[in-house]
C-alpha cells in the first residue's frame, strides 16, 4: 500500500521523537518559513564556524516547527544529516534529497548520501506533500545563505 | 424572507438520478476506490448539462460578444445576455445589476478598487464622491471571512488611510454581535453569508440594519450560500454581493458581482479598455453604463453560458430541495463526528443557522496526515486553513479538515467519511 510507503516507521519515529528540536544559541541567522497552503511553519537557526562559503562547517541546525508528520520528521532528519558537515557537503545532501522528493519516483535515491532521508522517497508519489518534506530543508538553505551574506557584509567570521 | 429560506417539508430529490448527470462521480481513485467527493466548498463538480451547454455554444455560435454584426456575433451575444438574465433571476436581482467577473475574488476587488478610484477623485462624475474614503473612515469586516473578503479591504484601507475593524467570532463559531465595531465612522460593512469553514450563517438582516443605520454600504460574500440555498438579494437588502460559478455546478473562470443599480451607476470602473467605453478620444474617454462599464475586454463567454445552464439545472431540482438535502447530510455528519472520541468540530454543532461545511480536528493527528489516510480511502476533503487563516487563529488551531457537500452527496458518503476518520486514528495509533 502506498500509504505505508510514505509513512514509514522511521518517519513516524522522527515525528514522535524529533532530533535536535528547539532553538539554540549561538546562531548567525534565523529564518521563518511557512507553507501558505496549509499554514505549517518552521523557524530554523544555523550556527556556522571556520572557513568561508562551502568550506564553513555547520555546527548546529536548531529549529522550532508546527506542522504535519512529514514536515516535522523531515526537519528532524535534516538536523541529523547536515550538522557536523561542511556547507558544501550539506548542500550536496540537500540537492540529492530535493531531487528525490521532487522526482515523482523517477530518481533512485542513493542511501550512502541520504541515509535515513531515503525514507522520504515515498513522498515523491504525492506531489501535494513535497512542500511538507522540503519546508525545513529549504529553510536551512536560506538560513545558511543569510548567515554567509551577513558575514560577507561585516567582513567577520564566526 | 429570511436570509436563507427554509425548505418546505417533504422536499426530496433523487440523488441517484442526479449523480448519473456527473460523469466524474463514477470514477475511482487510489487503486480503484470509489471517489467520495466531499470538497464542493472548494469547487463543485459539473453535470453533463453544463458541459454540453458550453460545448454546444462553442460548436454552433461562438463569437466575440457585443461587437460585430454577423450572425454568430448576434447569437453569441443573445446567449451571453440570456445567461445574465437567468442568473439575475436566480438570485433575485435585476439583469443590469449583474456584472460578470472572472471569479468572486475579482468581484470583491472590483468594488474595492472602484471605491479606491473614487477616493483619489477618479470617478465617472460627481456621484462617485459617495464612495470616497480617507483617514478617519472605517471599514468593518469579520474574523470569519475568507481571505477574498478580507485582504481587498486591508488593501483599500492601506491605500486610502481608512481603518479596518472587525466582528470577532465567539467560541461556538458565531459572530460576536455584542461587541459591535460599526459606528458613525463606518463606510463599508463586508461579511460572509455563510462561513466557508464553520458553515455559520450570520444574521444578514441584522447586519444590514446596523450598516444602514450609519449609512454604510454592505458587501456580502455569497460564495457559500447561493450554490446551496434559495437567495434573494433584493429581499436581503445588501448593496453588493459576490459569488462564483465553480462552486454552484458551473464553470471556473466566471464569477458574479451584484450591485444595486444606483450604486453601480455611481461606482468608477476598475478594469478599463474595450467594451466598457461609451466614447473614446485621444484626450480622454467616457464610459458605458453598468454592467458593461465593469466588463472590459472580450468576456468569458462559454463560461457565462455554462453558468446559465448550471442555474437552469439547480432550478429544475429546486433550491429548497437542495437546501433540505444538504441539511440532512450536515445533520448526519455533525451527529456522527461528535460521537467519535478524539474528534472536535469547529463551529456550530447543530444545523441551526448553519450550512453544509463541517470543519473538524482529530486529536493527535495533523490535518494533512489525516487527509492522506482519507485520500487513500478515496475520500476528497479539504485540509489547511481554507483561506481563512485569521479564523483558525481565533480558534487557536493551525489548520483543520473540512468536509463540504453539494446536491450529489449521499448519507453513505458521510458514513465513508466517519469510517475514514476511524481508519486515520488507527493508522496513527491514536484511536481512543
Amino acid at each position: 500500500m502506498k500509504l505505508d510507503s510514505m509513512y514509514q516507521e522511521i518517519i513516524l519515529d522522527h515525528y514522535r521523537n524529533p532530533h535536535g528540536r528547539g532553538l539554540r544559541d549561538p546562531f548567525e541567522a534565523e529564518v521563518h518559513h511557512v507553507n501558505p497552503t496549509c499554514g505549517d511553519e518552521v523557524t530554523v537557526r544555523v550556527h556556522l564556524s571556520g572557513g568561508e562559503g562551502l568550506d564553513a562547517k555547520v555546527e548546529d541546525l536548531s529549529y522550532d516547527a508546527l506542522g504535519c508528520s512529514i514536515s516535522q520528521a523531515a526537519t528532524s532528519v535534516a538536523h541529523d544529516l547536515l550538522v557536523g558537515h561542511t556547507v558544501g557537503e550539506a548542500f550536496e545532501t540537500l540537492e540529492a534529497y530535493q531531487a528525490m522528493v521532487q522526482s515523482r519516483g523517477k530518481v533512485e535515491p542513493d542511501e550512502d548520501v541520504l541515509d535515513d532521508a531515503v525514507a522520504f522517497a515515498g513522498v515523491a508519489a504525492y506531489p501535494a506533500r513535497v512542500k511538507c518534506a522540503l519546508l525545513g530543508w529549504l529553510a536551512f538553505k536560506d538560513a545558511v545563505a543569510q548567515a554567509q551574506a551577513s558575514q560577507a557584509q561585516t567582513g567577520g567570521t564566526a | 424572507m429570511t436570509a436563507l429560506a427554509s425548505a418546505p417539508a417533504g422536499a426530496t430529490l433523487d440523488v441517484a438520478k442526479i449523480r448519473a448527470d456527473f460523469p466524474i462521480l463514477s470514477r475511482t481513485v487510489r487503486d480503484d476506490k470509489p471517489l467520495v467527493y466531499l470538497d464542493s466548498g472548494a469547487t463543485s463538480q459539473r453535470p453533463r448539462q453544463v458541459l454540453d451547454a458550453e460545448r454546444t455554444f462553442l460548436e454552433t455560435s461562438n463569437a466575440a460578444v457585443h461587437r460585430g454584426a454577423h450572425a454568430l456575433s448576434e447569437e453569441a451575444t443573445d446567449a451571453y445576455e440570456s445567461a445574465r438574465e437567468r442568473i439575475a433571476a436566480f438570485v433575485g436581482a435585476d439583469v443590469d445589476e449583474v456584472v460578470f467577473t472572472k471569479n468572486a475574488t475579482e468581484a470583491i476587488n472590483l468594488v474595492a478598487y472602484g471605491m479606491s478610484n473614487a477616493s483619489i477623485g477618479d470617478g465617472v462624475d460627481a456621484s462617485a464622491e459617495r464612495f470616497r474614503l480617507g483617514p478617519g473612515d472605517e471599514i468593518v469586516t469579520t474574523e470569519m471571512e475568507h481571505h477574498a473578503n478580507l485582504v481587498p479591504w486591508q488593501e483599500l484601507c492601506r491605500r486610502t488611510g481608512a481603518t479596518l475593524r472587525w466582528f470577532s467570532v465567539t467560541k461556538d463559531g458565531r459572530l460576536d454581535l455584542e461587541n459591535d465595531p460599526i459606528t458613525e465612522r463606518t463606510k463599508v460593512v463586508a461579511f460572509t453569508h455563510q462561513s466557508n469553514v464553520l458553515g455559520t450563517v450570520p444574521p444578514v438582516e441584522e447586519l444590514v440594519r446596523r450598516a444602514r443605520a450609519v449609512g454604510a454600504y454592505t458587501v456580502l460574500d455569497a460564495c457559500q450560500s447561493v450554490p446551496h440555498a434559495p437567495v434573494d438579494l433584493h429581499a436581503l437588502g445588501v448593496d453588493f454581493a459576490a459569488f462564483s460559478g465553480h462552486k454552484m455546478l458551473g464553470p471556473s473562470g466566471i464569477g458574479v458581482l451584484y450591485g444595486r443599480r444606483e450604486l453601480l451607476e455611481a461606482l468608477p470602473p476598475f478594469l478599463t479598455g474595450g467594451s466598457m467605453i461609451e466614447m473614446v478620444r485621444m484626450e480622454g474617454s467616457t464610459y458605458a453604463p453598468p454592467p458593461a462599464r465593469f466588463e472590459a475586454g472580450v468576456p468569458m463567454t462559454s463560461q457565462a453560458i455554462g453558468l446559465g445552464a448550471a442555474v437552469d439545472y439547480l432550478n429544475v431540482i429546486g433550491m429548497d430541495a437542495v437546501k433540505a438535502h444538504e441539511n440532512e447530510l450536515t445533520a448526519a455528519t455533525l451527529l456522527k463526528l461528535q460521537d467519535l472520541p478524539g474528534v472536535t468540530i469547529l463551529g456550530p454543532r447543530s444545523t441551526e443557522a448553519r450550512g453544509g461545511a463541517v470543519a473538524f480536528e482529530i486529536e493527535g493527528i495533523h490535518p494533512h496526515d489525516a487527509s492522506q489516510v482519507l485520500d487513500d480511502s478515496g475520500i476528497a476533503v479539504r485540509v489547511g486553513h481554507h483561506c481563512a487563516w485569521p479564523l483558525h487563529r481565533a480558534f487557536g488551531v493551525q489548520s483543520s479538515i473540512r468536509a463540504s457537500f453539494h446536491v450529489y452527496n449521499t448519507l453513505e458518503e458521510v458514513d465513508a467519511l466517519v469510517a475514514g476518520v476511524r481508519r486515520a486514528q488507527e493508522f496513527f495509533g491514536v484511536a481512543p
